[in-house]
């Protein structure tokens, strides 16, 4: 059968919204296969967020127990076999998050599934040929999944968000019988912020090591951030160093970002920061130093001090 | 303690590869190749498991016989033995499946690879090898202390085992998660897991005697057709041209104006 599966993202029992762009993908995969999307929803505690996804795609699996309290790829690799086989599903789909990176490949090699990393979208208009981006983004690859089931992570900057269904759909619940598992989810560190979310915020502030020192990231790009209401990204020098934590790092192995406007602030613009940012709609560059490679990206860039001009800027906003 | 660890030969990653002009393949004549930093964060990983914990560290490549050289790397960095297995490209998946005959070979008890390379960005192998073996995996393996930490500085690994189990803090979405898992494991290496060190000249000079197993992929008898095939190589769409700003004021308006952003 040719349907397509849909894993939800789900955290602190709630949607992600990197499902719907998954969702957007699932339903153009779903057409290509004449097939219907199905949903999956996994954890302990979900079925609000399960019935929320049914207002997304007519049919949810729902599988709770408490060995899927926590996301482990053991326990979460099995439920998303369990839901492939109940929805009759060919395709499996996920948004390339932490989280779907982690489990995904797991559950292709359970389906005996080829899969198809952080992909960008189809190429032509019918057929199942998907391209993705390799080589930090310098190229695009054009892939073919050979085998009968494929895997697909979607990279969430490239899919708008899918929109409600006229109709809700249902929520059905699904068993799943677990191995005993050899992972135990001990502990989360959670950096809690009120600021919009990184990869789905309009406007993205950026800081990097032109800083010069942690406690400038507070001075100098907090309150930017806050005059535009923007979420706060960094390069990898100045997570390396400690002075944000790793999950606002923007780049060809942190966060995938395509704001409406990225300002990178005090960034050299290494290969692997671009590859993070470079499908900004606009990308502003503030470094005082004129041969930055930052520069060959920017829209706009301003060759100077960014403790001189950056507090203006907020200021003047 | 066993230690596995792969070691993947890719471009250098501080330089822009080049598309042929029919799109079929990457240009790798000219181009520097070395060792994939993730997987020299594994490498460096391992052998600071085996110097707390004592054992070994087997280094594997896969593909043309020049990664031969990126095994020696590891050898030089300290690892004991290498396993090169000469093979045409393989994708994530036959990647995997290889791990899986020389693992039944070897027994390890730990495989550390690093989390994707920097060439296909895929992300996959470490977490397929973990699905077809049936063992636990603990990918994006990083740790509290920074690169500049006391720890990092004593050589200390980040990986944390004791009892047969492994705990391993990793970066996920929104901060850091800490699992444990029941050896044997599959770990995948993050950037800050730890600063691999540079190979001593005396260590390049041992890492020329130590064992090196070479293996033809055909006499492992897995089937190696590519399950993701490429099929074409294109160029991003390029982004127009920017220009220079020379004022706040100036940046302010075309924000406002041109890109009407703001």
């Amino acid at each position: 059968m040719s349907n397509v599966l849909v894993v939800a993202e789900i955290s602190h029992k709630a949607l992600k919204n990197a499902t719907f762009t998954a969702v957007t993908f699932a339903r153009e995969a779903a057409q290509r296969t004449g097939g219907q999307v199905h949903g999956l929803a996994i954890g302990q505690g979900v079925a609000d967020a399960a019935r929320e996804f049914a207002t997304y795609v007519p049919t949810v699996h729902l599988a709770e127990s408490d060995q899927l309290a926590q996301p482990t790829a053991e326990a979460y690799a099995q439920a998303i076999v369990a839901a492939a086989k109940a929805a009759n599903a060919s395709v499996v789909v996920m948004a390339a998050t932490f989280q779907g990176k982690d489990i995904m490949p797991r559950a292709a090699a359970l389906l005996g599934a080829g899969m198809a990393s952080d992909v960008s979208g189809f190429a032509g208009p019918d057929g199942f040929l998907i391209r993705r981006a390799i080589q930090a983004g310098n190229v695009i690859a054009t892939v073919d999944i050979k085998t009968a089931t494929k895997v697909v992570t979607t990279r969430p900057t490239e899919f708008a968000p899918a929109a409600k269904l006229a109709a809700a759909g249902n929520v059905a619940p699904l068993a799943v019988t677990l191995t005993e598992l050899k992972t135990r989810y001990v502990s989360f560190e959670e950096v809690k912020s009120t600021r919009p979310e990184l990869t789905d915020a309009r406007v993205v502030v950026s800081g990097g090591r032109g800083l010069k020192e942690g406690a400038n990231y507070a001075k100098i790009i907090e309150p930017l951030a806050d005059k535009l209401g923007a979420a706060v990204g960094a390069s990898r020098a100045i997570v390396d160093a400690g002075w944000v934590p790793n999950d606002m790092q923007v780049g060809q192995t942190g966060k995938v970002v395509a704001p409406d406007l990225y300002i990178a602030v005090g960034i050299s613009g290494a290969i692997q920061h671009v590859a993070g940012m470079k499908g900004s709609k606009t990308i502003v560059a503030i470094n005082k130093d004129a041969e930055a490679p930052i520069f060959q990206i920017a829209d706009y860039g301003l060759v100077a001090d960014l403790f001189k001009v950056v507090p203006e800027l907020t200021s003047k906003l | 303690m066993k230690i596995l660890c792969t070691t993947k030969r890719v471009t250098d990653y501080e330089r822009k590869v080049k598309i042929s002009p029919d799109g079929s393949s990457l240009v790798t004549e000219g181009m520097n190749f070395v060792a994939n930093p993730f997987d020299e964060i594994a490498i460096e990983e391992a052998l600071r498991l085996v110097k707390a914990h004592g054992g070994e560290v087997v280094v594997v490549s896969m593909g043309a016989k020049e990664a031969e050289q990126q095994i020696r790397q590891g050898l030089a960095m300290g690892a004991d033995r290498g396993i090169l297995v000469t093979s045409e490209a393989l994708d994530s998946d036959a990647v995997a499946r290889t791990l899986v005959k020389l693992i039944e070979k070897e027994k390890p008890d730990i495989v550390l690879m690093g989390k994707q390379a920097t060439d296909d960005d895929a992300n996959q192998a470490g977490q397929l090898l973990a699905g077809y073996l049936g063992w636990p995996q603990a990918t994006f393996a990083s740790k509290h202390e920074g690169l500049d930490s006391a720890e990092e500085k004593a050589g200390k690994p980040g990986v944390a085992f004791a009892g047969g189990k492994a705990q391993v803090v990793r970066e996920v979405d929104g901060g850091m998660e800490t699992l444990e898992v029941t050896l044997p494991a599959v770990i995948t290496t993050d950037l800050r897991l730890n600063q691999p060190r540079f190979p001593s000249l005396p260590g390049i000079m041992k890492a020329k005697k130590k064992p090196m197993e070479t293996i033809a992929i055909a006499t492992l008898g897995i089937d190696v057709a590519a399950k993701v095939k490429m099929v074409k190589y294109t160029e991003p769409p390029a982004r127009k041209a920017g220009v220079k700003v020379d004022s706040v004021d100036t940046l302010i308006s075309k924000l406002k104006t041109e890109a009407k952003v703001i």
